[in-house]
């Protein structure tokens, strides 16, 4: 029988055929073209919508930027070199340049300073905002704050280090008392870093800052880009520490603290910051003691902080009330007291689902600050809508300049945006 | 034989104010209300040596006086001979205004940009993500700046319409855009009812009004038949019916007609003239805000499992119905609490105006009437308030929306 099967029939293959290629309509750029692009009608049309907006906009952009001029020294001469053809004048943003970066007062032989700030600035975040670094690294972030104070504004070496001192002794207190019971560290501290202060104010002599080591700058003089960057940086890590506080104020079960914290978040979230720099520039100064001048600067950065604080607790309320019951249960049922629960177990949990909130509020806050040239200090937009546009030279020059800025704002908003959702993925203890 | 003694008699000791649950809590509250009390007054007593060295108080009869100042976009009668008071109103009005049409404007961008950025058009759901990552990345005032550019400096003059072969020339000869400001068709009755406009515009308000009422009935007529008959009865005639029939009578008889735009001297009369620095406001704020919108949106229709999709699908729905029977109302209730705060962000960011001198309440209390008098902590404080008002009433009115759109449940 199977030797008669062999015989009948005419051919056997030997080996598996080879696969054949799909329909050219099924593969490779086609299949990806139609699956994508051009799966329905209304799919084609929305493509084909799209590709002329696409093309639109390059046309127009394309040949403007590759035309661009970057070595002229006023619109006038750069019209002349353009001669006619479509394209940008970027001359403007070499030429002015440092007055877009550090505003158009800043000492020009002092820039190094403020660079110098910033480097130190990367260094001194990267271990907050990367844990795998040593933490010893934190050292230096807990210095840096007076480093850049006294970079930037210069003047007597003594200032920053009382303050630093302050910081130090309180700590110390806190370490010693707040074992027994958190409240007599707390407060001991405080008063201790008080004392200190108040001491070394005294301390420091008339005149110590008029033949310092580094000249000072009075902070009128700040502007452009680097006076964003300051008030971004500075506001956000001061609100951190108060937007903890009045999460937990709101939280708390004693009424008159609670009102307090509510009222506070409220009112600053329900208006718009304008009216808080408003208070800054016109209003606060009332309410300080007659003979002290507080500068501008530092009215801002109060009004902003107070902004940025009442939205911050405003997230982390939320990442504390995202928490499990069974979490504050636990933490009591162990015999941890409130401020032992809070610093182990509940506040732990509530920042880390807190971030993406927080990263939005601090992308936010970066964005707002440039509010400020409304009650005119020079920040970036600032000086460009005031000094550079106002100028003789570049009067007319606005696509380069406010394309700059949205282009500086971009990157570092886009930034902390990725960095956020590094984070996330980084810090998800979920297995899913 | 030990016996059992009574628990020593509780003495009130001074430690236990800090160490005794039941009365640190009192203790802390007690600190907190002297620090408060000090620090107010320490404020008010800066306050008060304060204002005595510059010679002033506070006193709101300011807000009587005339402000002497021009406001070119109104809605209300205004002339520089007016009050203060009548100033901030017509700012308060413009605030509502910029407020009102970049909610609606915002709410379709980012509804539109939204649903695209989940297209399955791979190029039209990545256009969607660069529109809103660039969007949301750069502070809105620049975005306020850049358009307000392009409304001055981009667009022609009117002088450009002049002319036997004209530089610019009017978009379907009804709508002009100049550098001075958009120019569109006002609508007008030559035979009113009433003799006031506003009076005739109300009535038409009121028309529309009475077709919604009847609309709705229609709807829960049907309703309620297709529950008891299973059939729903066709009502599409009716409600065009409805709302075109009244419609269409009044304007008849009321002779609507239209003022349009014409080059006049050296400007367009006639028409409604929309100013360059509202165009400028409202659209920056609708495409900025609209970018956030859209990722609440997008982030909504994600948080429904795609279950509910399969689970609609396999009783039969087409798919426009999934998204409107099933989709929407589940995902509104995820999207609708940050669109509160986002129409809150409006609203507040309106004060923006003051960069591009819009009329709205920051500019004219907050700007020039505080320049004037000099009275910043009046018109700071009748700043807030007016904020804190606009803020409260928008987020009651939205928090009501959206209990009637929550689950219910016990």
């Amino acid at each position: 029988m199977s030797d008669k099967t062999s015989d009948s029939i005419a051919f056997v293959a030997k080996g598996t055929i080879p696969p054949s290629p799909p329909p050219a309509s099924q593969a490779g750029v086609v299949k990806w073209l139609r699956d994508n692009l051009f799966s329905s009608v209304p799919n084609g049309i929305l493509t084909l919508v799209a590709l002329t907006v696409i093309y639109l906009v390059l046309q127009k952009t394309l040949p403007w930027l590759y035309n661009g001029v970057w070595t002229t020294t006023s619109l006038n001469a750069c019209r002349e070199v353009l001669d006619g053809k479509v394209g940008a004048c970027f001359s403007v943003l070499t030429e002015r340049w440092h007055q877009l970066l550090y505003g158009f007062k800043y000492p020009a032989e002092f820039y190094w300073r403020p660079n110098l700030a910033l480097v130190l600035l990367l260094v001194a975040v990267a271990p907050v905002l990367f844990f795998d670094l040593p933490r010893k690294m934190l050292i230096f972030t807990g210095l840096y704050p007076f480093i850049a104070f006294w970079l930037i504004w210069g003047g007597t070496i003594m200032a920053p280090i009382i303050a630093l001192l302050g910081f130090v002794v309180g700590g110390a207190v806190f370490q010693i008392y707040g074992r027994g019971s958190f409240a007599a560290g707390f407060f001991g501290g405080i008063a201790a870093a008080l004392i200190i202060w108040a001491l070394g104010g005294m301390l420091i002599p008339e005149g110590a800052s008029e033949n310092a080591m580094l000249q000072a700058v009075p902070s009128r003089d700040l502007g452009g880009f680097m006076l964003n960057l300051m008030l971004g940086v500075t506001c956000v890590s001061l609100s951190l520490p108060l937007g903890i506080a009045l999460a937990l104020g709101r939280q708390s079960d004693m009424p008159l603290i609670k009102w307090m914290c509510v009222i506070f978040i409220e009112f600053v979230r329900g208006v718009p910051l304008i009216t808080l720099l408003f208070v800054a520039s016109v209003m606060l100064a009332y309410f300080f003691p007659p003979d002290a001048t507080v500068d501008l600067f530092l009215r801002v950065v109060i009004m902003i902080t107070m902004f940025s604080a009442a939205y911050i607790a405003e997230v982390i309320r939320g990442g504390l009330a995202a928490l499990p019951k069974g979490q504050y249960e636990a933490a009591d049922s162990l015999g941890l007291d409130y401020p032992q629960a809070m610093r182990l177990i509940i506040l732990p949990q509530a920042l880390k689902i807190s971030i993406p909130g927080i990263v939005n509020v601090a992308v936010g806050l970066f964005k707002d600050t440039t509010l400020v040239s409304v009650i005119s200090m020079f920040d970036l937009v600032g000086m460009i809508r005031g000094p550079i546009l106002a100028s003789t030279e570049w009067n007319g020059v606005y696509w380069e300049l406010l394309g700059f800025a949205a282009l500086l704002f971009f990157v570092v908003c886009y930034g902390i945006s990725q960095y956020s959702q590094w984070l996330e993925r980084r810090l998800a203890t979920d297995h899913r | 034989m030990s016996t059992l003694t009574d628990p020593p008699q509780e003495q009130f000791r001074l430690s236990m104010l800090v160490n005794d649950t039941r009365y640190r809590s009192l203790t802390f509250q007690a600190i907190a209300a002297i620090l408060l009390a000090l620090s107010i007054w320490y404020l008010g007593n800066n306050l008060i040596q304060n204002l005595r060295a510059a010679g002033l108080n506070i006193s709101y009869d300011f807000l009587g006086n005339p402000a002497g100042y021009d406001i070119n976009q109104r809605l209300v009668e205004y002339d520089n001979q007016d009050s203060h008071g009548r100033a901030a109103l017509v700012g308060i009005l413009n605030t509502l205004l910029v407020a009102f049409l970049a909610c609606i404007t915002a709410t379709i961008f980012g509804v539109i940009a939204g649903v695209l950025r989940l297209s399955n058009n791979w190029l039209v759901s990545k256009l969607m993500a660069v529109y809103v990552e660039i969007f949301r990345n750069i502070p809105v005032l620049i975005w306020i700046i850049i358009i307000f550019t392009i409304m001055t400096a981009a667009l022609p003059g009117p002088r450009a319409f002049r002319g036997e072969t004209p530089d610019a020339s009017m978009v379907l000869d009804l709508f002009a855009f100049t550098n001075r400001g958009v120019y569109i068709p006002m609508p007008w009755f030559e035979s009113g009812i009433f003799a006031s406009a506003a009076m005739n515009w109300l009535l038409v308000l009121a028309v529309l009004v009475g077709s919604l009422l009847v609309t709705r009935k229609i709807e829960a007529w049907a309703t309620l038949k297709q529950e008891a008959t299973g059939e729903r009865p066709k009502t599409l005639a009716m409600v065009l019916g409805v709302w075109l029939v009244p419609f269409l009578l009044l304007m008849v008889i009321m002779g609507l007609s239209w003022e349009i735009p014409a080059l006049k001297g050296f400007n367009f009369q006639g028409g409604i003239k929309i100013g360059g620095p509202l165009i400028a406001l409202w659209f920056a704020l609708s495409i900025y805000t609209g970018a956030f919108i859209a990722e609440n949106v997008r982030a909504g229709i994600q948080a429904i499992s795609k279950g509910q999709t399969e689970a609609a699908a396999a009783l039969g729905l087409r798919p426009g119905r999934i998204m409107n029977l099933v989709i929407l109302p589940q995902a509104l209730r995820v999207i609708i609490p940050p669109l509160i705060s986002q129409y809150l962000n409006i609203t507040k960011n309106s004060s923006l105006a003051i960069a591009v001198g819009y009329a709205d309440i920051t500019a004219t209390l907050g700007g020039i009437t505080l320049n004037q008098t000099g009275r910043a902590i009046e018109c700071v404080l009748l700043l807030m308030l007016f904020y804190l008002t606009a803020s409260l009433v928008i987020s009651m009115v939205m928090n009501i929306y959206n209990a009637s759109v929550k689950l219910k449940e016990r």
